[in-house]
């Protein structure tokens, strides 16, 4: 994608251009939604208990996270202020309707599985939190990087959360055991803990205490 | 800004999205039924799973309806063990069911005949910790040797209560189970909490989920004594037949 983006000739606001990129990137880690922020924590401890439903959740919330910033950015100077938060929600509640509909159409079984997590996107305090702070005060272009970003940020801690509860708690990754039955024969134990939702924060917030010890400047000194 | 303008805005927001998701919702709808016909069928061929020509996982959508449609017949009874002629039993939701006076319901009773090999699929449906379960159990020809089970939730836990559907090894412990005692007394399979005692006629429970494990129990026995007329006629039918 950088060839094609070097090759046009330079306009006045490049598709990726430094400050296009910083928006994917920044989320990833200096800001990322979960960590940094510290907001959609209800669906990471609800979702990451095995990772191919955080893969699908992650998937779903890039989709409605982009999306509805790019379309609160096109109408941002056409929003009524006095009802702004309930067209951000319908907005949202609609692309997440599409995302479950199509779920249903087209992959049966991982809606049946995913059916009542989809349906908490609508509540997940990122994507409101982008459109308030990003979208109705950015371009449609950048805003729609600035949701991929968010999205990809959030997908990115849930699915390591998913990883490491899935490998502590139930021995495998994506339902394929990692753990030979030997180990078990031995005394090994799966931790039943790490399938509760509580551990899951516990497992969020040694994140949070990891990426802080590395980036100093993200320890909050106020 | 004015009402007005407020008013114009929202209207238009809320026809532009009621329209997007209408058609979206008739567009996919024969996908998402089919989808869910495939899925509910699975779930029953599920219960004769060691049975089945090929894995059921490796069949694809198409095979698992022909295969239904070659090897199954339906059968759909009320209370008193009577067939009904009016509905298949595949269309029988037991959700609705569920929510009728026992007296009333309607019950879905599958045969599946395949080299040579008879079995009997009965289902279910239930309450676990969060919300409804449900499951198929197939009996051999003996009308009382459990051959497969198969489970499924709505909103059970994943990794603990989820097990019942995730774990092969849950529905797998079923096998060899019965519905009744050697003295011929309604007894059916239970779900133990934890590890079974060996030699009795239960299963493992899943640690941390003894409500979900509960839930399966009492399910199991509330809907196989529902199908208890209907095993009576069909037993008294093959001893007629052998005499």
């Amino acid at each position: 994608m950088a060839d094609t983006a070097t090759a046009t000739p330079q306009v006045k606001e490049p598709l990726f251009g430094k400050k296009e990129r910083k928006l994917i990137t920044d989320p990833l880690n200096d800001n990322n939604p979960i960590t940094v922020q510290v907001l959609g924590i209800c669906s990471a401890l609800a979702v990451t208990t095995q990772v191919y439903p955080s893969v699908v959740m992650s998937i779903a919330v890039v989709f409605v996270c982009a999306f509805s910033n790019l379309t609160t950015s096109l109408v941002r100077n056409h929003i009524p202020k006095q009802i702004r938060m309930i067209v951000q929600l319908v907005i949202i509640a609609t692309l997440v309707t599409i995302v479950e509909l199509v779920l249903k159409a087209f992959s049966y079984p991982v809606y049946k599985q995913l059916s009542v997590f989809i349906g908490l996107i609508i509540t997940n305090c990122i994507i409101m939190g982008r459109l308030e702070a990003f979208a109705l005060a950015n371009k449609p272009w950048r805003s729609f990087l600035d949701g991929i970003g968010n999205g990809l940020g959030y997908g990115a801690i849930l699915i390591l959360v998913a990883v490491i509860r899935e490998i502590t708690g139930k021995g495998a990754i994506g339902g394929f055991a990692i753990f030979p039955q030997s180990f078990y024969d031995a005394g090994y134990f799966n931790n039943n803990l790490m399938v509760l939702p509580a551990s899951a924060l516990l497992v969020i917030g040694v994140l949070i205490w990891i990426q802080r010890s590395m980036y100093p400047k993200l320890v909050d000194v106020s | 800004m004015s009402t007005r303008y407020v008013v114009t805005f929202t209207l238009i927001m809320t026809f532009i999205s009621a329209f997007i998701l209408a058609g979206l919702f008739y567009a996919t709808a024969p996908m998402a039924k089919k989808g869910e016909e495939v899925f509910n069928k699975r779930a029953i061929l599920a219960a004769v799973g060691d049975y089945l020509p090929n894995p059921l996982s490796e069949m694809s959508d198409e095979e698992v309806l022909s295969l239904f449609e070659k090897n199954i017949e339906q059968v759909s009874l009320d209370m008193d063990g009577e067939k009904l002629t009016d509905i298949t039993a595949v269309k029988i939701d037991l959700a609705q069911e569920r929510k009728k006076p026992e007296a009333d319901r309607q019950l879905p009773f599958f045969k599946y005949k395949g080299d040579g090999k008879t079995f009997y699929i009965m289902s279910m449906r239930g309450k676990g910790l969060w919300d409804d379960i449900w499951g198929n159990i197939a009996v051999e020809s003996d009308l009382n040797t459990i051959a497969g089970a198969s489970f499924d939730h709505k909103g059970e836990t994943p990794g603990l209560g989820a097990e019942i559907k995730d774990s092969p090894k849950f529905s797998y412990n079923f096998i060899g189970k019965t519905l009744y005692d050697s003295n011929g007394n309604y007894d059916p399979v239970k779900v133990a909490k934890g590890a079974a005692k060996p030699n009795t006629n239960s299963v493992d429970g899943i640690s941390g989920a003894t409500i979900t494990g509960d839930g399966v129990g009492d399910m199991v026995w509330v809907w196989l004594k529902f199908y208890e007329p209907y095993l009576n006629k069909l037993k008294s039918e093959t001893k007629m037949g052998m005499k």
